[in-house]
């Protein structure tokens, strides 16, 4: 039996899916939308039954696109999804209002189980539920008391439907609800139906008062200005988190799939395959999990957040800063965290429901300074900007540093401006929220989000950065003349036969990346970088690091022949500043400099970000045009930077 | 007096006497903004924008923009 899990926000929904199924989840996509599905099994006495978790909605009328697949699925009975029955939470300590959905559906002629879930809330703000009242009004429904957040109500519900009653049932109000097109029709319906609801008198004892605890807390976590004091300082914490203690998990990562790569290469005969596994492969895959700590780390936290109530607070006194650049409150999470990491950002940008407002997210979402681009700032400026004082005690590098951040953040916001002119929407967004009571997080909950995130990175992003990573080595690897006949060449020079064994390593892999297939296409497009104050070697740098911005660094020490470990940055820095032109002149100028900087402030050089934009947007279209867009605004900002610097 | 919801003062309690028909009006409604309900207008965001509100023991938040479409009266 296929089973659809529906119901409001903030019921605990997810709880009682956690609950009932456990580690057996499966996350996807609905069919055709970048909405989430989860679906997991459920062993009842009767068999194995399919649960489906959907979105959190108010009632069966579509606005947003997740509501959309809501109404979709349940007005169509060929959809694939189309449920047999339904497990429906509804918020016991809020019952009226949560009862609207569950009528609709009633009257729909579903086999429902009905779980009035946060049992011990409703009891803590003294209300009372007559439980019989409702089973007379629906007596086709199933109806169980839960408290999922601590586990209780699992075998009720597991009872439940296996005793599930089929059959037409007299409906609580009428039954063509699908039929109701005009947002009249609609706003008239779902008004008689509340009226209906409150006449019955279910719940008693309506003493009601919003929690003091909440309100004291809201007074001061949206206060105007320990609101934004708090929401910084959490933030802080998060970055601590992130730069200080991401890196060691990522370090380990990169250091095993390096020794993984040499124990293949000596283990396996030589030859082509052994090197597509040890170079391309494995280096592939660990280019894929070395993201998983920060995007474990970020995830922890914002579900965490999310979980406390916390997150809806920063949504609420960040709306209206938000506004005049086409997006919302709930991007403010998503472009944040890309300062650590597009990735996760972009992945966090679901929780924004109106699509056109998630998409400009996503889209300006890297423009943000990532800590992928950190080795590059440094080296770079290290090499060009001058450690001198700005009125005696501003460091001018630090400056500079500080600029390059401002830059990505104006240019996210900035384009965000355009793209809310450009891209066409359909229904105008709606951004009434529910402010949800302060809890606990649930550890379990926080956890399985955690997993779930990382496993879909992974499995669906991965696959392609993998393919992407071992198409790019491959051109590094390989190149129109064979590897002997340009050693053997090299071999006969003096400088060669003059140096140790270590400069002898060296002097080969700048040779053979020069003469690779991306060495020829350095060496074939620098007239068009050649504006930019670019030669071909820096060419093939950026080449080689539209795998991730990082290895810039690597790729410049190779074609210098320079080692590539951080100890030797401070040699690649003197060997770049040596570097002159035929002409005597830095091939390293403040000009050139300055312009790469630029460049790598804007131009989307990380494959794993394309891939997961991807993966949120369903279809290459949106990463293609992301990457038109930040390659020409790079482009040309550094082509400017340039031509004013020189 | 009708005045619009947008417009209240902090913790004034205020009937709600209409929602005119909109694109907005079936999802005011579904959240449980009907005619004749109690709501307050208890905390507001920085810049006075958006508005949380308290209505029967739920706290909502709504943009300026979106009170505007609910018509209240001080109770």
């Amino acid at each position: 039996m296929k089973i659809a899990l529906l119901g409001n926000p903030n019921t605990g929904k997810s709880s009682i899916f956690n609950m009932l199924t456990g580690l057996r989840q499966q996350v996807g996509n609905f069919p055709g939308v970048t909405v989430e599905k989860k679906q997991g099994d459920i062993k009842t006495k009767t068999g194995i039954h399919q649960l489906i978790d959907f979105p959190g909605t108010y009632s069966i009328f579509a606005r947003a696109l997740d509501e959309q697949v809501v109404e979709d699925v349940l007005l169509n009975i060929q959809h694939s999804d189309y449920p047999d029955a339904i497990i429906y939470v509804a918020d016991a300590a809020n019952l009226e209002r949560n009862l609207l959905f569950f009528t609709q559906l009633y009257d729909s002629g579903f086999p429902i189980v009905l779980v009035l879930n946060m049992w011990d809330r409703a009891q803590q703000k003294g209300l009372k539920i007559d439980t019989e009242l409702l089973q007379k009004q629906f007596p086709l429904a199933n109806i169980v008391r839960a408290t999922a957040r601590v586990s209780i109500g699992k075998s009720r519900i597991i009872q439940a439907i296996d005793t599930l009653q089929k059959g037409k049932n007299t409906p609580f109000f009428d039954f063509n609800i699908g039929e109701l097109q005009t947002d009249r029709a609609q706003t008239e319906n779902t008004n008689a139906r509340l009226e209906k609801l409150r006449q019955l008198g279910i719940v008693q004892d309506l003493q009601i008062k919003a929690s003091n605890r909440s309100n004291r807390l809201d007074q001061i976590l949206t206060h105007r200005i320990y609101g934004y004091l708090i929401f910084s300082a959490v933030l802080l914490i998060i970055f601590q988190f992130i730069f200080s203690f991401a890196s060691i998990p990522m370090d380990f990562i990169d250091s095993q799939f390096v020794e993984l790569s040499s124990w293949i290469a000596k283990l396996m005969p030589e030859g082509v395959l052994s090197k597509l596994i040890s170079q391309g492969l494995i280096p592939g895959i660990g280019g894929v999990l070395v993201f998983v700590p920060q995007i474990a780390i970020l995830f922890f936290f914002i579900s965490l957040l999310e979980e406390s109530g916390y997150l809806s607070r920063v949504v609420f006194i960040m709306d209206r800063l938000m506004r005049p650049f086409g997006l919302n409150g709930k991007s403010v999470v998503p472009l944040l965290s890309s300062v650590a990491c597009a990735i996760p950002g972009i992945m966090s940008a679901r929780t924004i429901s109106d699509w056109k407002e998630r998409l400009i997210t996503i889209l300006v979402a890297p423009f943000m300074s990532c800590s992928a681009r950190i080795p590059v700032y440094t080296l770079l400026i290290s090499l060009v900007i001058p450690k001198t004082y700005v009125a005696g005690v501003l460091n001018l590098q630090g400056i500079v540093l500080f600029g390059l951040y401002l830059l990505g953040i104006v240019f996210a916001l900035g384009t965000a401006v355009i793209l809310k002119l450009l891209i066409k929407s359909g229904k105008p967004g709606f951004h009434v929220m529910e402010l949800p009571e302060y809890k606990t997080p649930r550890l379990y909950n926080v956890g399985l989000t955690v997993y779930e995130k990382v496993k879909i990175f992974i499995f669906d992003a991965g696959k392609i950065i993998v393919a992407i990573s071992i198409l790019l080595w491959a051109l590094a690897s390989y190149g129109p003349n064979s590897r002997e006949n340009n050693l053997s060449k090299l071999r006969k020079k003096a400088s060669y036969t003059a140096a140790n064994q270590v400069q002898k390593q060296e002097l080969e892999s700048s040779l053979l990346l020069s003469q690779s297939y991306i060495g020829h296409f350095g060496k074939w497009m620098e007239p068009a970088i050649k504006p930019l104050g670019y030669d071909w070697k820096i060419g093939i740098a950026l080449l080689s690091s539209f795998a991730a911005r990082e290895v810039f660094v690597g790729s410049l020490a190779t074609i210098y022949s320079v080692g590539n470990d951080t100890d030797n940055n401070k040699r690649l820095v003197q060997k770049l500043k040596d570097e002159k032109y035929e002409d005597g002149s830095s091939v390293y100028s403040l000009a050139t400099g300055g312009s790469l900087l630029i460049f790598y402030v804007f131009a989307m050089q990380c494959m794993a970000t394309l891939a997961v934009v991807k993966r949120e947007t369903n279809s290459w279209k949106w990463p293609l045009i992301q990457l038109a867009f930040m390659g020409i605004i790079a482009y040309l900002c550094a082509f400017i930077v340039y031509q004013l610097l020189s | 007096m009708s005045v619009t919801l947008d417009s209240i003062l902090l913790n004034q309690q205020v009937q709600i006497t209409a929602i005119p028909a909109s694109a907005l009006s079936p999802k005011l409604t579904e959240m449980g903004l009907t005619k004749g309900q109690k709501i307050t207008a208890i905390f507001k965001a920085p810049f006075g924008d958006p508005i949380a509100y308290e209505i029967n023991g739920n706290v909502i938040s709504m943009r300026k923009e979106e009170a505007m479409h609910v018509e209240v009266q001080v109770a």
